[in-house]
Order: structure tokens, then sequence, then C-alpha cells
């Protein structure tokens, strides 16, 4: 399958488990009543649209966007790293964001201010792998040194985390940091949906503008730079955009690790490496992954099962077949 | 599809090294359109250095490197890749590409930042895989690729750039011989499509092969530049290898004679 019905088969599969989706919960809904709902605008059951306007269409919303946002960054950071095994993470924004989250909650601070510390900690762990890889290696095998860097910072703010973990008060503070650590769509305002959802655009955007000069990035840096690419400029875009996509998103939800890696590789396997399908049908799978998991983990026993769980538990089987996969064609 | 005959890449008086320390001293050297240099020397004497160099990937260390009169170092990559292909030795990719995609992106020099392949980029790549008769694999997995066809699917890909000249980096090393010899001539070929080429090898045959011209770098200096008769004696090659090579001249089956190297074993039957 090429090109444009490739997506719009990823489309329709994302619109169908929309309306699944939609139908779960405490209140169930028949996809029929859905569908009718969102056409007329008017329901023979009374609490429909008020569930569905107040509830589970913010829920939605956000779903889509964070697992399409972090797949997509997760896709291009995997490009500009040449490496498959590479998550948004890596340099440190998920553990930036956990710590300026936890400081921020405390602090006691209010939710809004959670999620502005969350995303200012996303981005410094960042700027401050960036400024740590620029201090050390000038020019030699800069890719390898800026992982480095990475995983240096993320630990560092992991410490950190673990920290702020052992002061904070366990009845009340404790409880407060670690579920917001192990992330959720729960009590997504629309009004919050709608920052996020700026700073995704205006993230993926980019990305999908670049797409096909990710590819020749993806051949290292000498020999992308021998056929033309600015790979300073190149690289800056990318981490400029998938962090701020990554960092925006995770301070909505909290951390949801797993999708970022696990997504881009079954789009691999269906859209083949060409990043200019790979982003775009990254998101969309994205998207469907994280709202079939979040809808698992809302309805599947009375209690809320923390989506960060889920993902884990479905990820990390899959992470391995992929691995057995791929040592057997090599 | 190449014009401007008789532009040149040139180096005049040139250290190359790295952090304002030259390993290769004055170097001079210039490969005009239509020419082939091999490059010889040991491992570690600085052809790769060199190569960084002629790609604009550093700076020299005094001197001046250009190509078509313009300073090198002034050029943006797109523009330097406008000039000045690559060919690195083959490896593998850490992603499958198609092997139509990975000649598509010699196209890149000739594209805007956000832009994508068009018709006219995507005819160009398959002209030049039919150039290096590799059209019918278009389609398949790089990486499913042999080592040989890897190489003449990387110099399309160059080939696609439409830079007037291409530096090649061992292009014939981990090949098996027939590979070998076929992947000379496409090079011997593509000079006459008038693009000047840079070709390291550690072979000193295939200079003869190519009937190219010969640099040798060795104690940190390019000496002896000129024709591969000339260059390539029993002393020259004793001198850079260290080993003692007899330099043949041998008949040909289409008439004429050409040059042939082998190695002095020292025992006897």
């Amino acid at each position: 399958m090429k090109g444009v019905s490739l997506i719009l088969v990823c489309a329709c599969v994302l619109a169908g488990i929309c309306i699944l989706s939609l139908g779960f919960g405490r209140y169930p809904v028949s996809p029929g009543t859905i569908i009718s709902w969102l056409i007329t605008g008017g329901s023979t059951d009374g609490n429909v649209p008020l569930i569905m306007v107040s509830i589970r269409l913010p829920r939605m919303f956000a779903a889509v966007v964070a697992g399409g946002a972090l797949a997509i960054s997760g896709a291009a950071y995997q490009g500009l790293f040449r490496n498959p095994m590479v998550s948004p993470d890596i340099l440190g924004v998920s553990s930036g964001a956990g710590f300026g989250a936890a400081l921020a909650i405390l602090l006691s601070m209010s939710q809004a201010f959670v999620q502005l510390m969350s995303f200012t900690g996303g981005i410094s762990a960042v700027l401050i792998a960036v400024a740590v890889s620029r201090a050390i290696g000038r020019g030699h095998d800069s890719v390898l040194v800026l992982v480095l860097s990475g995983i240096v910072v993320s630990s560092l703010f992991g410490a950190l985390i673990s920290m702020l973990k052992y002061v904070a008060d366990p009845l009340d503070k404790l409880p407060a940091i670690t579920y917001w650590l192990m992330g959720s769509l729960a009590d997504i305002r629309i009004r919050e949906l709608r920052t996020v959802l700026f700073m995704v655009a205006a993230g993926a955007v980019p990305l999908m503008l670049v797409s096909w000069r990710l590819n020749v990035l993806s051949f290292g840096e000498e020999e992308a730079r021998s056929l033309g690419l600015h790979t300073g400029i190149m690289r800056a875009v990318v981490i400029v955009c998938a962090t701020m996509v990554t960092a925006s998103v995770i301070s909505l939800c909290g951390i949801i690790g797993w999708v970022g890696l696990v997504v881009p590789h079954i789009s691999r396997f269906i859209a083949g490496p060409n990043h200019r399908m790979l982003l775009p049908v990254s998101f969309l799978i994205g998207s469907a992954f994280m709202l079939a998991v979040d809808t698992v983990a809302r309805s599947a026993v009375s209690v809320e099962i923390p989506i960060g769980i889920i993902t884990a538990v479905a990820g990390a089987p899959f992470f391995i077949w992929v691995m057995k996969k791929s040592s057997i064609r090599s | 599809m190449m014009n401007g005959n008789g532009m040149a890449l040139q180096i005049k008086g040139a250290g190359l090294g790295y952090n304002g320390r030259a390993i290769v001293h004055d170097v001079d050297l210039e490969i005009r359109s239509g020419d082939i240099l091999c490059l010889l020397g040991q491992n570690g004497a600085g052809k790769t250095t060199l190569f960084r160099t002629m790609l604009g990937f550093i700076k020299p260390v005094y001197g001046t490197i250009s190509v078509d009169g313009r300073d090198m170092s002034r050029l943006s990559p797109k523009e330097v890749a406008g000039f000045v292909s690559y060919v690195p030795q083959s490896y593998a990719m850490p992603f499958s590409y198609k092997v139509s995609d990975v000649v598509l992106f010699g196209r890149t020099a000739h594209l805007g930042m956000f832009a994508a392949p068009g018709r006219k980029d995507r005819s160009i790549a398959m002209e030049c895989l039919e150039i290096l008769e590799m059209a019918h694999l278009a389609e398949r997995s790089f990486n499913e690729l042999s080592g040989g066809q890897r190489q003449m699917v990387v110099i399309a890909r160059a080939l696609a750039q439409e830079a007037r000249f291409m530096i090649l980096d061992e292009p014939a090393s981990n090949l098996d011989y027939g590979n070998q010899v076929r992947v000379i001539r496409k090079i011997r070929e593509l000079a006459g499509r008038s693009i000047g080429i840079l070709m390291a090898t550690h072979h000193p045959d295939h200079a003869f092969m190519t009937d190219s011209r010969v640099a040798v770098l060795s104690n940190g200096r390019l000496c002896h530049n000129g024709p591969p008769d000339e260059m390539l004696t029993s002393e020259t090659l004793k001198h850079v290898y260290g080993v003692d090579v007899q330099v043949f001249d041998m008949p040909e089956d289409c008439g004429g004679t050409r040059k042939l190297c082998a190695p002095v074993m020292g025992w006897q039957r």
C-alpha cells in the first residue's frame, strides 16, 4: 500500500477506535448512538451530550494528541540518532519534566503550575544535555556525545526526583508525585488541551516538513553533509521540535513510556523506513495505540489503572519480539 | 548531463589536519573534470584527512582549497555538494531504505529545506541507476544487496548529485575480484562523462586499470604526482608499502599493453 491510501486507512482505523472508545465507560453508549449524536448534535438519551462533551471527548482528544505526539517525536529521534532503539526521552526530557512536576507538587503549587514547571523542567534538561555535549565534543562524533550527555542528565534528574520523593510527605505529597510520574489522562480539561494542542502542532508540523531530509540525516553526520545537508541546522530543528512536542505532552499527562519507542517500530513495519511516510503514520498509530490503552486503563476494572503501567506491560513483550526479529535478520 | 570542462578542484600549498595542527604538509593537488586521480598510501597516512578537507568538512590549517575558483571554506554544505560528491566505503544502514530511495537522497543538494523530490528527481535517479546497471534492483531493500551491488548503488547516488567531482574512499575494498573489476570499469566510464574523480585505493593495479594519474601520500607529504607509468615503479612501491613489488608490461587481448604489478614472494620453485 502506498502513500495517501495508507494514511487514509490509518486515519479510518483511528476514527473507528475513537467511536468505540467514546462508548466505553461507567455509562455505556452504543456506537450507533454516538454516530447519530456526532452527525445530528442531538440524542434521544439526554445524558449523552453531557457525558461526551464534558468527560469523554476531552479525554479522547488528549489521548489522540499525546499518543501521536510521543510517537512522532520518537520516530524523529530514532532517525536523528540513526538508532531504532532510541525513545523521545533520550536527551532527558522525561526526567527533567518529572523533576519539575515533583518540585511543584512538593511546594503545593496549583495544577497549572505543576504543568508549567514540568514543561520548563523537560526543556531545561534537554538544553543542559545539548550544552554539555557542545562543551565536551568539538565536532568528533557529536551524536554519540549528545546521547551520552542525555543519559547523564537523565540519571541526574532521576536522582533529584528520588530525593524529592524521599523528603515528600508520605501521606499526601508522595502519592501525588508517584501518581503523576506514572502518567494519567484523567482530569484533563479542554482549556489545557488547547494550549498543548497548539504546542504539539507547532512542533509536529515542522517535523513533517523536514521529514524527507531526516532520511538523509540518518546516514550519519559526514555523509549527510556530503549530500548537501546542513547537519547542524537540521539537528537543531529536530531536537527543538521533538522536545517541545514531548515536553508539552508530558506536562499534560505525566510520564508515559514506551509509546515513543514501540510505535515507530510498528509504523516502520507498516510504512517502511522513509520518514516522509513514517512520521504521519507514526502519529496516527501512536494516537490509536494510546487511545486503546487509555480506554483499557479507565474501563477495564472499577478503579483506573495508571496508563504508564499498561503501556509498559504491553510494550515490553513487544519490544522483546522486535529485538528477536531484528537479530534474526542480521 | 555534465558540462563545464576544465573546471578544477584545487588545493594550493595547504597543510591539512585538526585543531590547528597539520598532519599532512604542503599539499598541492589539482583535479580537472574528466580526470582520474588515484591516491595511494599506507593506512594512517592522512587519506581520510585529505578527503575530509576536500569535502569541506574541515578547513585546511594553512593554504587554500578551491573549486571552480571559489574558496571552499566560504561555501555552504549545499554549495559544496553541488560541486563534489562522496562515495564512502560500503556499510549497512540502520534503516532498510529502498534502493531507489537511497539514490534519490543524492538529490538533496538540489532541493529546498522543506521540499521532497519530484518527478524530475526520480527520473534522474533512475537514469543514474541505469548507468550503473542497477535499475533492476530499484525496488529492493538496500541492506539486502551484496557488497558490490551496494557500492554501485552508492556510486549511483553520488552520480545523481550531478556534481563535477566525485571522491571515492576505497571503492573496491571488501569486494570480490569480479566486483572490483566491475566497479573500476564503471569509474573509468564516469570519467568519460567528464566527472573529475579522486579515489583512494590500496591496490596500485587500480591506477593502471583506470589509466589515471597517481598521487602518493607518505610521511605526511603528498609526494609523486604524475602518470602511473612514471609513478608506480618498483622503487616507489617499495618506498610506500615497504615490500618488494615487480611491475610488468602485460599485452592486452585488444592490442596494446598495460602495466601490472605483483609482489615478489621471495621463494623459488
